[in-house]
């Protein structure tokens, strides 16, 4: 069956709502367990008070933060789904949905032209929002997800190179939560995500995805990437910066890290710190036009993360996801 | 635990703000803020500090809080304004303005994010009688935006646009705010950088320096980037 483009537009108009409003259950939860281990008492009231900020912010239908940050889009297609119009009308309806949301929640329109700083006030314009997109072998449906990241703080890039090591790649990854953590720019306790190879470009696209689109708790599926996640969600929370940069522990609340394959000289990195609010929400659009809302967005599956030339599923890795 | 939360002192300041109810204000207070706030950033400021264009209000007489904030705001039909989340914007880039404006406006609170220097706090705001107040977080945008019990008026609209108008806001326990900078000059944020320096040290212990260099990179840990 075909999937209605008015589905697509509706879904996605109720997803900018609930991402800017509903704190996902598995980042509350892991900023919940922060605090009971929290000893630095301002920290310990910052999170606090972020708790009672995402309570009033549900109970109110209020964005938890009036800096809505630059909503856009990930989305993922079921090689066998089948879209009314095709992918010209999906980018219309996700196109018509930003502008809608921006006016009914009220988000802040915050998409200016980077020279003019001209607004069409409906964050829609050239290039805007993003989409990027995946695909699922075998599948029938379309996910999309909203995730609404702030842009100023709290990310960087940088050539290293194989002779620097882990060292390096501590050190790179202490030198951005250091920058950023100071007066609470980088609005932690963040999810860090780290974008390891690739091209430079895919370093900065994989980096972001880690950080917005897996859940606190995730684990990379190689048990050597999943060990440096942990080793890192430790480090961070050494350095003795909290909330705001208060003294205390809370600094990263998971730190997830996407490996690519790069080129024989270079190891390119990209630190991504998703904030305080870390506003995502995710819809999967059925072929029968069902739509079933959730807050993991689902998005690096076994498919995405292939080492092969050609995709043949092992039996139990094809249902599993990230 | 909350460890310790129960040692911050609580308390609520009225708006516009007493000069003996500011000198009562330490580091690390938690406040809270009854009565008449205004928003004003860079838009404000060039056009009254820069061009000299007189204040569309006697500001003096209306509030003496600054709160650098552009409120996403929406027009209902009968003429009045909806505020939904509130949320402060980074100060210290407004640092420059300060010495005129509080001169101008007679401003004595400056509520913001992350605070300014403690070099502008003693440099600027000790002389004029003022402190700084953080909002937290960050991003309280509901528990602020439900602090907003009104729009009074807007003033400056038309000439800056509804993010830079000038907003003229009646609040009721309106925060939570921490003191970052008191009328001593103080400072909460570098107080708390002061501590990190040593656990620095020890993090960073052992790690090689990468072996490509960054022009402009800062290599010590002290600084900060803004």
């Amino acid at each position: 069956m075909t999937i209605p483009a008015d589905r697509i537009r509706e879904t996605a108009r109720e997803l900018m709502a609930r991402a800017a409003i509903d704190i996902p259950e598995d980042y509350l939860a892991g900023v919940r367990a922060m605090i009971a281990r929290e000893k630095g008492e301002l920290s310990a009231f910052v999170l606090e008070a972020m708790l009672e900020n995402w309570q009033a912010a549900s109970a109110d239908r209020r964005p938890m933060c009036a800096d809505t940050g630059l909503p856009r889009y990930y989305v993922k297609i079921g090689n066998e789904a089948r879209i009314e119009g095709g992918m010209v009308a999906l980018e219309e309806a996700l196109r018509r949905a930003t502008a809608e949301a921006t006016r009914e929640i009220p988000l802040r329109p915050n998409r200016v032209h980077p020279l003019a700083r001209t607004d069409h006030d409906n964050n829609v314009g050239i290039f805007t929002p993003e989409i990027d997109y995946s695909f699922e072998p075998g599948a029938d449906w379309i996910d999309v997800t909203t995730v609404h990241k702030g842009g100023l703080f709290g990310t960087d890039w940088r050539m290293l190179f194989p002779g620097d090591g882990r060292d390096g790649i501590r050190r790179f990854y202490l030198d951005t939560l250091i920058a950023f953590g100071r007066r609470g720019l980088a609005c932690q306790p963040v999810i860090v995500g780290i974008g390891l190879g690739g091209s430079k470009d895919a370093c900065m696209v994989l980096g972001k995805q880690a950080a917005c689109l897996r859940v606190v708790g995730d684990r990379h599926p190689d048990p050597e990437v999943a060990a440096l996640e942990e080793e890192l969600t430790a480090l961070g929370n050494r350095i003795g910066m909290g909330a705001m940069g208060f003294s205390g522990s809370s600094m990263v609340v998971d730190c997830h890290v996407e490996v690519a394959y790069t080129h024989t000289g270079g190891m390119p990195m990209s630190v991504h710190c998703f904030c305080l609010s870390s506003r995502r929400a995710t819809a999967r659009i059925h072929a029968d036009g069902s739509v079933v809302f959730r807050t993991d967005p689902a998005w690096f599956t076994p498919y995405m993360r292939r080492e092969t030339v050609a995709w043949s599923p092992a039996p139990e890795s094809s249902a599993s996801s990230a | 635990m909350v460890a310790g939360t129960g040692k911050l002192r609580k308390l609520r300041l009225k708006a516009p703000a007493r000069p003996e109810d500011l000198a009562a204000l330490r580091i690390g207070d938690v406040v809270h803020l009854d009565g008449v706030i205004y928003t004003g950033r860079e838009g404000v400021y060039r056009r009254a500090v820069e061009e000299g264009v007189p204040l569309p209000l006697d500001l003096a007489a209306v509030s003496n809080v600054n709160f650098h904030c552009s409120p996403a705001a929406a027009r209902e039909p009968d003429g009045s304004y909806r505020i939904g989340a509130v949320t402060a914007t980074a100060s210290f880039r407004f640092a420059k303005w300060m010495e005129r404006w509080f001169a101008l406006s007679g401003a004595r609170v400056i509520v913001g994010k992350g605070g300014m220097s403690g070099e502008d706090y003693r440099r600027l705001f000790r002389p004029a009688g003022a402190v700084y107040l953080t909002t937290v977080g960050y991003g309280t945008g509901a528990l602020l935006g439900r602090g907003v019990k009104r729009v009074r008026s807007v003033h400056w609209l038309e000439e800056l646009g509804i993010a830079q108008a000038l907003w003229v806001l009646e609040v009721e326990n309106f925060g939570p705010l921490l003191v970052d900078g008191d009328l001593e000059g103080n400072s909460l944020f570098e107080r708390e950088n002061a501590k990190l320096q040593a656990r620095l040290r020890e993090v960073y212990d052992g790690l090689r320096e990468p072996a490509l260099k960054r022009y402009g990179e800062t290599t010590d840990r002290g600084d900060e980037v803004v």
